[in-house]
């Protein structure tokens, strides 16, 4: 093995590469909250008294979760100028995470609300409890308790998703890292670099999410 | 679009099944292994494996993918793109599957062990005759959940570039001018793939909330 690592180029990107840390942010963080616009507006619809509208969020969940997120940017990203939105990469990004997320967080987000019971409102209103009492404490709190776990864990796929947003190269992590590749040709060490600031973004997301979870959900439940 | 050109798209199916398929074969023996290793009661085992797992889970699929096909170059390895895709997805399917079944291995009931043990069964017997076997039924709708994010992943292998289903789609579609089409058409074949195996998998999981009631 007669090839010696050279992070000179790396230490040299070093501030571009964490500045567009922060992109990867943006992108994850518009696209969380999009994607639970879409995931409670989806909800909505799915339990909605129209058929047609039943169906619509059905297929919308089914053909998001069965294709790659790959075809699904490069499709929105065709789409849209063609439906006379013009975006930048970015933007554009962002709706596609957003629509992808989105999916999954209709599925979780229903799965929350069957899982209280009738009954429990009922009890709820029969304690005197006023209607928005009764939607805040037996409603709300525990669903959210629910959902929270598994809905984190997809924000957290999502960041990690981000990095495919550089095949449209919108502003994050992976495509600033590609520049600095395509001219150094330093391709190891700086992927190597870059996927160790994945780790690190991921793992403090998990202990920020656990840490809320313990914060305001670690009641007993029984 | 012509009938050419829908042909290559077809050729580029061919090689998505194909790299999906090997994935998850490689992905699922040695997940196996990782899965015995990471229950094995063996602390510095399991805290290898442990990491492992978390590495993978922690970083991106692209990350993954470009950091193995660079970093197989660098060792002097000359591999086709072909190969060293394979490996990737390989390394990743063998983390995600090592973690189901490490769950599902732990989800057998104590008492099987213990039985096992007092008959003095060893090891390997325990199991692959006792444990294995239930952990496996246990674990079916996760792992073709699994297969599903895998066939879909297998798509990043297109900016490593790996000519498979959404690369021959990029060709086509600078070739035609018409990328809606032909990523409506790429993203159909892939619905038609995952789209089975999902409901499989979600028909599983039913099945299984119904008989542990």
């Amino acid at each position: 093995m007669n090839y010696k690592l050279d992070f000179t180029p790396v230490i040299e990107g070093m501030p571009q590469l964490l500045l567009a840390c922060l992109g990867t942010f943006g992108l994850a963080l518009g696209g969380m909250a999009l994607a639970i616009v879409i995931g409670i507006g989806g909800v909505i619809l799915r339990d909605s008294r129209v058929a047609a509208l039943r169906w619509l969020v059905k297929g919308f969940v089914e053909l998001v979760r069965n294709t790659p997120f790959l075809v699904q940017i490069f499709f929105i990203y065709f789409a849209l100028p063609l439906a006379g939105v013009r975006l930048d990469p970015t933007p554009t990004a962002i709706i596609a995470l957003g629509i992808n997320g989105g999916a999954y967080a209709i599925e979780i987000i229903r799965g929350g609300v069957q899982s209280i019971g009738k009954g429990q409102i009922e009890a709820g209103l029969a304690l005197g409890l006023h209607k928005a009492q009764v939607f805040r404490l037996i409603v709300l709190k525990p669903a959210l308790r629910a959902i929270f776990p598994s809905l984190t864990s997809q924000f957290v796929l999502l960041t990690l998703t981000t990095s495919v947003c550089s095949a449209i190269s919108a502003y994050e992590l992976t495509s600033v890292a590609q520049r600095i590749e395509s001219d150094s040709f330093r391709s190891f060490e700086v992927y190597g670099t870059i996927t160790l600031f994945y780790l690190i973004i991921s793992w403090v997301m998990m202990r920020f999410f656990a840490a809320i979870s313990q914060r305001y959900f670690s009641y007993p439940v029984k | 679009m012509g009938e050419a050109e829908f042909l290559f798209l077809l050729t580029g199916l061919k090689w998505t099944v194909l790299l999906s398929l090997v994935g998850f074969i490689g992905g699922g023996v040695f997940g196996l292994a990782v899965a015995l290793l990471r229950t094995s009661g063996i602390a510095p085992l399991e805290r290898g494996t442990a990491s492992y797992i978390a590495l993978f889970q922690g970083t991106p699929l692209l990350m993954q993918l470009f950091v193995v096909y660079y970093g197989l170059a660098l060792i002097g390895l000359k591999l086709d793109a072909w190969v060293a895709v394979a490996i990737g997805f390989t390394l990743h399917a063998s983390a995600y599957l090592g973690e189901i079944w490490r769950g599902s291995i732990e989800a057998v009931p104590k008492g099987q062990t213990e039985a096992a043990k007092a008959l003095s069964l060893h090891y390997l017997s325990r199991m692959k005759d006792v444990i294995l076997p239930q952990a496996i039924r246990i674990s079916l709708p996760a792992t073709v959940g699994f297969l599903v994010q895998l066939i879909k992943g297998t798509s990043l292998a297109a900016i490593v570039g790996f000519t498979e289903l959404t690369r021959a789609g990029n060709i086509i579609s600078n070739q035609t001018f018409k990328p809606l089409l032909v990523f409506g058409i790429v993203g159909i074949l892939y619905f038609l793939i995952c789209w089975p195996l999902s409901l499989y998998g979600a028909h599983l999981e039913r099945r299984m909330a119904t008989a542990s009631r």
